[in-house]
């Protein structure tokens, strides 16, 4: 659109043909009020608060509908205007119970805020307001009907935005009012009720406190809250989420979660995992102190400095005695990259073991060796908001990776993308879709092959054979296509996928996971046969002289293997770190009898009651450091919860490190004590000096102080991880996003066995939008809306 | 055959709906005659009524509540068999609807929106019906009855009590 | 039936097959019957067009906008279907005329849809009824299906290849709202009555998304007589920029009320005395609201003006639908207020606040006024009020609320001010308990 020039309360402003005045307005610095108006959703034009003065205009104009024209001249505060706000505010405040000093919203609430701008403060009705009690329609979700200022915000957040459609409008007049889904005749309680994806968007929209959330309703005052942005622990998708933090008795709670300053990659989008699911931190089964077990065989509570003598005194033990092969390490893909990678690197240099690995989520080695050292060819998380066209094979991003699923809508919405879905399952964003073909049930990999071109495998693609030429057609004919894969697809089946992918000439990738980190987790190497970056174990390039003499020059066991090993008594000690695999892989407990097992963990998991020893650990909202979602947007966690007793995953491992009598330095680079002959005719490339320093000093950049300080190992990572090299340090710590890609050559790497007789190591979590993992069993809020709808046969709203 | 198997209407407004839904550009069109035919045959919108109509038009129940809410003739609740709408607006306020409706009041033994014990009558204050020049007017479903005086009335109600009054649907 | 009354002042266009049982097809025919739109397919849409927008015909809806015009504006090329939609939703108080019409001859207005459809290029229309008019609706039915019968509907009309007009009849179910155009679309599109954002407009973006033509059922009728009779002989029967006739529905404290066709331009003050035989029982004229409910009030001595839209402007009112409804003096101005907010606020639709909040409160301070709990102040915010919901809402019906409050007030402050010092009605009009009981 060309760009045309109008004037505004007498400023020269220019903005593209097309865009509305408010938004013109504000991009300006100019702030025209409003209630209906919400970016991204569709007009209203119903509080009238925008009103402007439009020259050859004879009424006021509404800001929000008018777009910008050549020669406009615009007045947005005169007295009259002031006058129609005014009077519009004293209209909703007339039947307003006024009820601020207890309502959540008081302290952050819009017609709080117009009040007090326009002045709209002294009352001249006498009569009696419209009263009704306030309703409870969900576990997670309240209505204060005199409260509601009808801009029907959330009733389009619901309809457009989430495409559930649970909320409307009903009745007219003055007697309109927001009602949910399930009427009260049809309700088991004989109340009101939602049945939808509990996601609380509306909350969230609601700019008064209408509309207010279970979890944080009545606790506390906005202004008593700290703020802290991090990133949400539970899918693959990495929200930013803002954390409402208060002082509580034993360290700090979160009271709320929201997204409402619309930073971060998810915009104002949260999932009800990202906005209710933090309870789980104050879950009573929480430890808070350390448990070593006794020779009655009793987990007994003990300090941490008892805890971690028995542990690394033991670790200790074995690696002198059997030797690194005899240890294991299990990590997880809800720590920081900092702490994955701080993991395998105490793995390889501490214990001397390459036995290590993770749950895996979805197959991000083959994904990484399909990529083939191209660069450029993976798709970021806001690519999905963008796209011109998007192909989504497997996956159910609705439920899996809401925030995919609520971009690829607003995409659809906004830009008109089109969306070609390749499902086994009739998935909900069929409902967008252009196209909807239905792969059979184990199609994936011939569907992959189809696509590239083998006419053969067509047969056991699809349930409509039919179907498939046009699909293809229509897939390939699109110029800029954005391929997302679900984590269905492993192996060759993947690799055959993401080979078209790359044929298509400016197609980008992504491959969906489950969790926060599990991309991060791979990235950062806490896998048996690769070293961080995806480094395969054959050539270590200078891990092998980073890490020291510890350093095994061989691959390692992966989980399963792991698990076998113990079983044959092979394996001296396990230690395992923020997983539940005796959980997730079914192990049989007594497996792991003869093997001295320390758990790091919140909880007495299925895993963790089989430990010798229990360290508790602090989650991700308790901590900082980055992690990376599925796409490979790197992002900062900030430190928002504290618990007292807990101790990072980060923190336990250095403590570890050092019962076991080792440099810790040489583990964390911290301190001043590090000196190098850097600049000098040896420098970095000698081998003999401090390398890190060298790199330090080379970047500008401060050594660390504590051995505790995750970015002494973001340090090392940007020196040492392939592809993480180019991150940008400033963009990270000022909380933006950034895009890493794996930096490898096809040819040095290891796949995953593909020996079908074992359990695949590539084991999709498969959680719901009320599930997440062992996690999300701690969560109460979680386990109120799990409850709530699995109960039900057909949740007529979720699809 | 309907469209729609277990249909709660009868035979010929289930064939009805079957072709209205055909009529327009877009099915959801007929929801409006489709709420209102049903009420004229059920007596009022139930939720089967809703459920039945969501499915003819591929609509969220949700959806079907909105619009009923919005619309003064349609309704939840029972009516009586003779629902008599006494307009009390401007032209027949000056003629008299007042009196007319306290008549009807008087007369039935109810209130507005009442029915009376055995669900024969039911009475309903309205506003402009499009009757103004022949002031006061009543409706009796979907009758006019005009040029009202109390007497008028009396008669007018008895013949609906007797089975006599006209009733077009 | 609703009796038909008649004057010789009458100048009979719209209103001649009146009475003479022209529902029946074969009697239309007769009388000159599906004439007109079988020259506009002989003489093509521009023709019709150019016909539209010499006889002056304006928009019998309320609005007054030239019809010819209005069809003018609905783009030639469409990727989308164009519609022709007929209002049928007469609500507005004091107005009944366009029910005459579809009960004495539904025939002009499938006749007269026809024709808008040639000369837009639509070919298919609406005709949408409010709810409460189901005999009516019966009627215009049974014509439509008289019509397809005889191939005057359907595919290639009057044995014409190639020219194809289908007709869909609608019911509403109950809102006054919904007579306002972009509103009547969604309800047609079964939505709530819900008014929609302007721009764009219906000629360029209407129901379904396509270009639609809407008039009033009574513009409509009117189109078969004006080309029948010339568009130039139509204007000259009424006033400056006013052509033809219009339907008048004169209704309260009058001798004759009904529904008289009378020329435009022509003297309100006549109309009253002399077609509507004078006020009833021979009492003192008081008050009058000449165009429907939301036309400001004229006093007794403002009535020497011309029924036309220009002429009533200047006079400070509106002609608005052509519903003129005559208050004696014995009617308590506070009263008529209270009654004609009462029903604005019942027929709100609530989507913009001004509208959904004003009229509410407009209706709870009247009411306590009107219940004697009133004090100074509350003619003073009863203003307020009113003044700023004026051309603040999303849609006219805020302004159809606060511009009579508007005239009542200013018109008649001084009985406002007595009401407070303790002269009320003698004889009450409202006796609803709702309305009463409200200020306890
Ligand atoms: C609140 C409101 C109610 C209206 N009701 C009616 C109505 O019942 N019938 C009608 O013909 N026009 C009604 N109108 C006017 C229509 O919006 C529209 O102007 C008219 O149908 C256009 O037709 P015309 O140009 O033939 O007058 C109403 C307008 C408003 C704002
Ligand atoms: S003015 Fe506003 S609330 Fe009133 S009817 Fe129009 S849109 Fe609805
Ligand atoms: S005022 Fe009663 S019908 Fe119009």
């Amino acid at each position: 659109m060309p760009d045309v020039n109008f004037i505004v309360d007498g400023k020269q402003l220019t903005a593209p043909a097309g865009t509305l005045l408010i938004d013109a307005c504000k991009a300006a610095g100019i702030e025209i009020p409003a209630f209906c108006y919400y970016p991204g959703l569709s007009l209203q034009a119903a509080c009238r608060m925008c009103v402007v003065r439009i020259e050859k205009m004879p009424k006021l104009q509404t800001a929000c509908t008018t777009p910008v024209a050549e020669g406009m001249v615009v007045q947005t505060e005169t007295p009259e205007i002031a006058q129609a706000r005014k009077a519009t505010i004293q209209l909703l405040l007339g039947n307003h119970p006024l009820d601020c000093p207890v309502c959540d919203a008081g302290g952050e609430c819009e017609l709080q805020d117009m009040t007090f701008k326009y002045g709209a403060a002294e009352s001249f009705y006498t009569e009696p307001k419209n009263h009704r009690e306030e309703q409870k329609w969900s576990p997670a979700v309240y209505f204060d009907r005199p409260r509601c200022i009808l801009c029907y915000r959330c009733v389009r957040m619901c309809g457009e935005g989430m495409d559930v459609f649970a909320l409307g409008i009903q009745n007219r007049g003055s007697s309109a009012v927001i009602a949910p889904n399930i009427p009260a005749s049809e309700s088991p309680t004989g109340m009101q009720q939602l049945d939808c994806e509990e996601c609380g968007m509306c909350i969230d929209a609601c700019p008064v406190g209408a509309l207010t959330s279970d979890s944080y309703r009545y606790k506390t005052r906005p202004w008593e809250m700290n703020h802290v942005g991090t990133v949400c622990t539970h899918c693959g998708d990495g929200c930013k989420t803002t954390l409402g933090v208060r002082r509580s008795a034993d360290g700090m709670e979160i009271v709320r979660g929201d997204n409402r300053d619309r930073s971060g990659i998810n915009n104002d989008f949260l999932c009800a995992k990202g906005r209710f699911a933090f309870d789980f931190a104050n879950h009573e089964e929480r430890l808070t102190q350390p448990l070593v077990r006794q020779a009655d065989g009793k987990l007994k509570p003990v300090s941490w400095e008892e805890a971690l003598t028995v542990v690394g005194k033991k670790f200790k033990e074995v690696r002198d005695s059997r030797g690194g092969h005899g240890l294991g390490v299990i990590g997880s893909n809800r720590i920081t990259n900092e702490e994955a990678y701080l993991l395998q690197k105490f793995a390889r240099s501490v214990l001397g073991t390459a036995n290590i690995d993770h749950h895996r989520t979805a197959d991000y080695t083959t994904f990484a060796r399909a990529l083939n050292g191209t660069s450029g060819k993976t798709a970021s998380q806001r690519d999905t908001a963008t796209a011109k066209a998007v192909l989504l094979i497997g996956g159910d991003p609705t439920n899996q990776n809401p925030l995919t699923a609520w971009n690829l809508r607003t995409d659809v919405r906004l830009n008109k993308a089109r969306i070609y879905v390749a499902n086994h399952a009739p998935i909900k964003l069929r409902r967008q879709a252009k196209a909807f073909l239905q792969v059979t049930d184990l199609g994936y990999g011939s569907l992959a092959a189809y696509l590239g071109g083998d006419d053969a495998a067509a047969q056991a693609a699809a349930v409509d054979v039919n179907a498939l030429a046009a699909f293809r057609d229509a897939v390939k004919g699109e110029e800029n296509l954005l391929v997302l894969i679900g984590n269905e697809l492993r192996g060759t089946d993947l690799e055959k996928l993401v080979q078209f992918a790359l044929s298509l000439p400016n197609a980008k990738v992504a491959l969906l996971s489950d969790y926060v980190n599990s991309r991060g987790a791979a990235d950062m190497g806490l896998l048996p046969d690769l070293l961080p970056g995806y480094t395969p174990w054959m050539q270590p390039k200078e891990f092998a002289t980073e890490y020291g003499d510890h350093f095994p020059a061989a691959k390692g066991l992966d989980l399963l293997q792991q698990f076998d090993a113990a079983a044959s008594g092979e394996l001296g000690a396990l230690y395992v770190v923020g997983a539940n695999p005796v959980a997730r892989y079914s192990i049989d407990p007594a497996t792991l009898k003869n093997t001295f097992l320390v758990v790091q963990d919140m909880y007495l998991t299925e895993t963790a009651v089989l430990a010798d020893v229990v360290l508790p650990a602090a989650n991700l909202y308790e901590k900082s450091g980055s992690v990376t979602n599925s796409y490979g947007d790197l992002q900062l966690v900030r430190k928002a919860a504290d618990k007292a007793g807990v101790r990072s995953d980060f923190e336990i491992i250095v403590r570890i490190a050092d019962k076991m009598d080792h440099k810790v330095q040489s583990l964390v680079p911290f301190g001043n004590g590090l000196r190098a002959d850097f600049g000098q005719t040896r420098g970095a490339q000698s081998g003999e000096a401090d390398r890190h320093a060298v790199w330090l000093a080379a970047n500008n950049m401060e050594p660390k102080l504590s051995p505790f300080d995750p970015f002494a190992i973001l340090d090392e990572i940007h020196r040492l991880v392939p592809g993480y090299g180019s991150l940008l340090r400033l963009q990270l710590l000022s909380g933006n996003d950034q895009h890493v890609e794996p930096v490898v050559n096809k040819n040095e790497l290891v796949q995953i066995d593909g020996d079908t007789n074992r359990r695949d190591l590539v084991l999709p979590a498969n959680d719901t939008l009320f599930t997440s993992g062992t996690l999300g069993r701690y969560s109460e809020k979680l386990t109120q809306l799990h409850g709530k709808y699995s109960q039900e046969a057909t949740p007529t709203a979720a699809d | 055959m309907s469209a729609v198997t277990n249909t709660i209407f009868s035979p010929e407004l289930a064939a009805r709906f079957d072709k209205l839904v055909t009529l327009y550009p877009v099915k959801r069109s007929a929801l409006i005659p489709m709420l209102l035919y049903a009420q004229d045959e059920v007596g009022y919108v139930s939720d089967a009524v809703v459920h039945e109509i969501a499915q003819r038009l591929d609509l969220f129940e949700l959806d079907v509540r909105n619009v009923l809410s919005y619309y003064s003739m349609l309704r939840t609740k029972p009516a009586g068999k003779y629902n008599v709408q006494v307009c009390t607006n401007i032209s027949c306020m000056l003629r008299g609807g007042y009196e007319i409706l306290d008549h009807c009041k008087a007369k039935l033994g109810i209130g507005h929106k009442e029915v009376t014990a055995d669900k024969l009558f039911s009475l309903e204050e309205v506003e402009c019906i499009g009757a103004c020049c022949w002031a006061p007017a009543m409706q009796v479903n979907y009758d006019f009855h005009e040029d009202l005086t109390p007497a008028k009335v009396d008669q007018i109600l008895d013949d609906y009590a007797a089975g006599r009054g006209k009733d077009v649907k | 039936m609703p009796t038909l009354v008649s004057h010789p002042d009458e100048v009979k266009i719209i209103s001649r097959r009146f009475g003479a049982g022209a529902a029946d097809i074969e009697k239309y025919l007769e009388l000159d019957g599906y004439k007109a739109v079988q020259m506009a397919i002989e003489k093509g849409a521009e023709w019709v067009i150019n016909e539209m927008k010499i006889s002056g015909l304006r928009g019998r809806g309320g609005a007054g906008f030239p019809t010819g015009l209005k069809w003018s504006f609905v783009p030639k090329q469409s990727e989308k279907p164009k519609y022709v939609l007929v209002n049928g939703d007469e609500s507005e108080p004091g107005t009944c005329k366009d029910h005459v019409i579809f009960l004495h001859d539904p025939h002009s207005v499938i006749e007269g849809t026809m024709i808008a459809g040639l000369a837009i290029g639509a070919k298919m229309g609406f005709i949408y009824l409010r709810g409460e008019y189901r005999y009516l609706l019966k009627v215009v039915e049974k014509a439509v299906a008289d019509a397809y019968a005889k191939g005057f509907l359907g595919k290639n009309i009057f044995g014409k290849e190639g020219v194809d007009f289908d007709i869909v009849t609608q019911t509403g179910a109950g809102a006054y709202e919904v007579g306002e155009e972009s509103a009547l679309m969604e309800s047609l599109e079964g939505k709530r009555g819900v008014p929609r954002i302007k721009p764009p407009f219906p000629a360029v973006v209407g129901l379904y998304g396509g270009p639609t033509v809407i008039n009033n059922a009574e513009t409509i009728a009117s189109a078969p007589h004006i080309l029948l009779m010339g568009g130039e002989a139509y204007a000259k029967v009424g006033s400056e920029r006013n052509g033809g006739t219009r339907l008048f529905g004169i209704s309260g404290h009058v001798e004759r009320p009904g529904v008289y066709e009378l020329p435009m331009g022509y003297n309100l003050k006549k109309a009253i005395y002399e077609v509507a035989g004078g006020v009833k029982g021979g009492r003192k004229l008081k008050a009058v609201v000449p165009g429907g409910s939301s036309c400001p009030v004229l006093k007794a001595d403002e009535l020497d003006v011309g029924l036309d839209f220009d002429q009533m402007g200047k006079a400070g009112t509106m002609l608005g639908s052509g519903g003129i409804v005559v208050l004696d003096e014995t009617v308590s101005i506070v009263e008529f207020a209270l009654r004609t907010i009462k029903f604005y606020q019942h027929e709100s639709c609530g989507w913009c606040i001004p509208c959904r909040e004003g009229t509410d409160w407009l209706k709870k301070t009247l009411t306590r006024f009107y219940n004697g709990y009133g004090n100074k102040k509350d003619i003073a915010n009863i203003q307020y009020l009113a003044e700023n919901m004026m051309g603040r809402t999303f849609c006219p019906l805020g302004d159809a609320a606060a511009m009579p409050t508007l005239g009542f007030i200013k018109k008649f402050r001084e009985e406002f001010e007595e009401y407070l010092e303790g002269h009320r009605t003698e004889k009450a009009l409202i006796t609803t308990e709702e309305m009463i009981g409200a200020a306890h």
